[in-house]
């Protein structure tokens, strides 16, 4: 076990606790970057798509995960930030910059919904998303002319510096090009925890009134939460339409929105690691569940068998594990580092008693 | 006459979203978390009768069967409350909402590999055809939907207002550990009000088969009687049959005045506009409260 003396107030809101933890994220990142010589481009993409699933992951972890609003819309966010980056592309704006601009169009958009949405808790906040995931799947094939309607729409080259990055002439270049979002958005998001602002979306997911009485303003800080989040989901949208090449209202359904949230609970809630790990779950059961079928001789499609073991797997992490495969990691690193003094209850759920939403 | 036409077939269709509403909000009324999984418990009930009542299954008369489908949903509901949802006791409400979604993944797939994927019509004695007035067709099972729906509200509202175990559901939700001091059950509270909601759904599903045929992905009716359980106030039962039937009479209006694609997103965008202007719906259940 590591035991770490704390000389000075910095050393807890260090980027690693010490030089051991900067190695293994040394290593993890040096893998990522060497990833494209060990695996073949099959799989490159597939881990492509799992760095996609976890910068949306990300952004939907800030608002759920760190500040305790549940959202069953963002499935919106992404369509909004897929749309408005290819729309700027089209308008001639260079990749590199509409990229960007997309992720802060619909934080904007996002913050500015957020404010009335303030309004509401809980439950009530998840339905107005749930409704907002919703509309946004009729608004696209509405706004015909723009969005290309149910017919879709073809994602334009992507240029970066004179380089052309396609997913199949170049998927290298596509995998580096993910990596290099989900480092950025990782890395603010890992900054934005240790700054007062992380600190303030954390007073508020524990507890609103004691926040409010430590002096954050909440609605303030649930907006910025909100906007935020619905930007980097921005960016992972756009990065996933322009993945799938082709995409329309259907690619942005709500029932990716509720995946999302599936995805980051399977993943550990609160826990950066949780995104990834979830991204990993979700991209890759389609493929486990069909090498499983094949080998058991079916060659039938069971309709909603993806979604049935989907949800199967969410039911026994809610009962037996709700931190999720991180929490489950933390526990097993804890039995391990203390052996053998590790103690059943140490991860034990506090008991703990629900109150009505509607006396406050 | 188009006019009313229209009305009684949207009452009809309100009536079938105010119940599964109706099962949202007696659950959030005595146990403070919201069934995601109302809908499919409601597609569950329809393929219960229809798996009792028609001949290629078990062929038994609709009225015998009746209480063996309440007896069915009733267990289930209640079974489901012991076994899964007591895990997340007083836990925070994410895992509730993420729990019954994912229930309600379960069940369509489950039904669906039971009864198959192809749309199936309950043998129902409801459906018995039109009355003719003037110009008006009044579909019987419209009308039978509208007073089921209508009794099934009082009866139930009455229930909540005046007996002693509607009474203690609502203590229960108020206050969870306030409720208990209080020497209410609250475990087996919230078992009898799961096991409620499935014989409501079991109700709503019936009703719903009436109208037409049904499906493992009719569950998704649900969202659409969510909007309704909003528009009434989460919380209300009267309020939550009110919000039915805006949803449905708004529905075949908008179809028929609006330019097409609108009638779809009008449910959610007057749910928005009332989110917005009224957070807590038209019958409020929110107060401040008095210190």
């Amino acid at each position: 076990m590591r035991i770490h003396f704390k000389t000075s107030y910095d050393h807890d809101i260090r980027l690693f606790q010490d030089g051991w933890q900067a190695f293994l994220y040394t290593a993890l990142l040096a893998l990522m970057v060497a990833l494209p010589f060990l695996i073949d481009d099959f799989f490159l993409g597939e881990a492509t798509n799992v760095l996609i699933w976890a910068t949306c992951g990300l952004g939907l972890m800030l608002l759920t995960g760190q500040t305790g609003q549940a959202s069953l819309g963002h499935s919106a966010f992404m369509a909004l930030g897929c749309y408005t980056c290819v729309l700027l592309m089209e308008a001639g704006v260079p990749f590199i910059l509409a990229f960007p601009l997309g992720g802060v169009i619909t934080g904007v958009i996002g913050a500015l919904i957020a404010i009335p949405a303030l309004k509401l808790h809980g439950v009530y906040l998840a339905i107005a998303t749930l409704a907002l995931a919703i509309l946004t799947d009729d608004l696209i094939v509405m706004l015909e002319p723009w969005t290309g309607g149910v017919g879709g729409k073809n994602a334009p080259p992507i240029i970066v510096f004179g380089l052309e990055i396609n997913r199949w002439s170049s998927p290298v270049a596509w995998y580096y090009m993910a990596l290099v979002v989900v480092l950025i958005v990782t890395l603010f998001y890992r900054n934005l925890l240790r700054a007062p602002m992380g600190r303030a979306f954390a007073a508020v997911r524990d507890s609103e009134i004691s926040a409010q009485a430590m002096g954050v303003n909440i609605s303030r800080t649930k907006t910025l939460a909100f906007g935020l989040s619905a930007g980097i989901t921005g960016l992972g949208g756009a990065l996933m339409g322009l993945f799938s090449e082709i995409f329309n209202n259907e690619t942005f359904t709500f029932i990716i929105s509720i995946q999302l949230l599936m995805m980051i609970v399977v993943g550990g809630l609160g826990f950066i690691h949780g995104a990834f790990l979830g991204a990993i779950v979700i991209a890759f059961l389609p493929q486990f569940l069909s090498i499983v079928s094949d080998s058991m001789g079916s060659n039938v499609a069971i309709p909603g068998l993806e979604t049935a073991v989907f949800g199967v797997i969410m039911i026994l992490f809610i009962l037996f594990e709700p931190m999720g495969l991180y929490g489950r990691w933390l526990k097993i690193r804890t039995f391990l580092e203390l052996f053998p003094f590790a103690r059943k209850d140490m991860f034990r759920r506090q008991k703990s008693y629900l109150k009505t939403e509607r006396l406050r | 006459m188009e006019v009313l036409q229209l009305l009684i077939s949207g009452m009809a269709n309100g009536c079938v979203y105010g119940l599964v509403a109706l099962g949202f909000v007696l659950i959030y009324k005595a146990t403070e978390a919201v069934n995601f999984a109302q809908g499919d418990f409601m597609m569950l009930g329809a393929f219960v009768t229809l798996g009792f009542v028609n001949p290629e299954f078990m062929g038994i008369p609709f009225w015998l069967a009746l209480p063996l489908v309440f007896l069915v949903m009733g267990t289930f509901g209640y079974l489901l409350d012991v076994i899964v949802l007591r895990a997340v006791f007083g836990q925070n409400q994410v895992a509730v909402i993420i729990l019954t979604i994912s229930l309600g993944f379960v069940l369509r797939f489950v039904a669906g590999l039971i009864w198959g994927h192809e749309p199936l019509s309950l043998h129902s004695p409801l459906a018995l055809g039109d009355l003719r007035m003037g110009e008006l067709v009044l579909g019987m099972a419209d009308v039978a939907i509208i007073i089921t729906t209508f009794v099934l509200t009082l009866l139930l509202w009455q229930f909540f207002q005046r007996t002693k175990i509607g009474l203690a559901m609502q203590a229960a939700s108020q206050n969870q550990m306030a409720a208990y001091y209080m020497g209410i059950p609250v475990k087996r509270i919230h078992g009898l009000v799961w096991a409620l909601a499935g014989i409501v759904a079991a109700v709503a599903g019936i009703l719903y088969a009436s109208k037409g045929a049904i499906d493992p992905n009719a569950g998704f009716i649900g969202i659409k009687a969510f909007a309704a359980a909003v528009i009434g106030g989460f919380g209300s039962l009267p309020g939550a049959l009110m919000g039915g039937l805006i949803v449905g009479i708004i529905e075949p209006f908008a179809a028929r005045y609006l330019p097409p694609g609108y009638s779809q997103i009008a449910p959610y965008a007057l749910l928005i506009g009332v989110l917005l202007f009224r957070p807590h719906g038209l019958f409020a259940q929110v107060r401040v409260k008095k210190v």
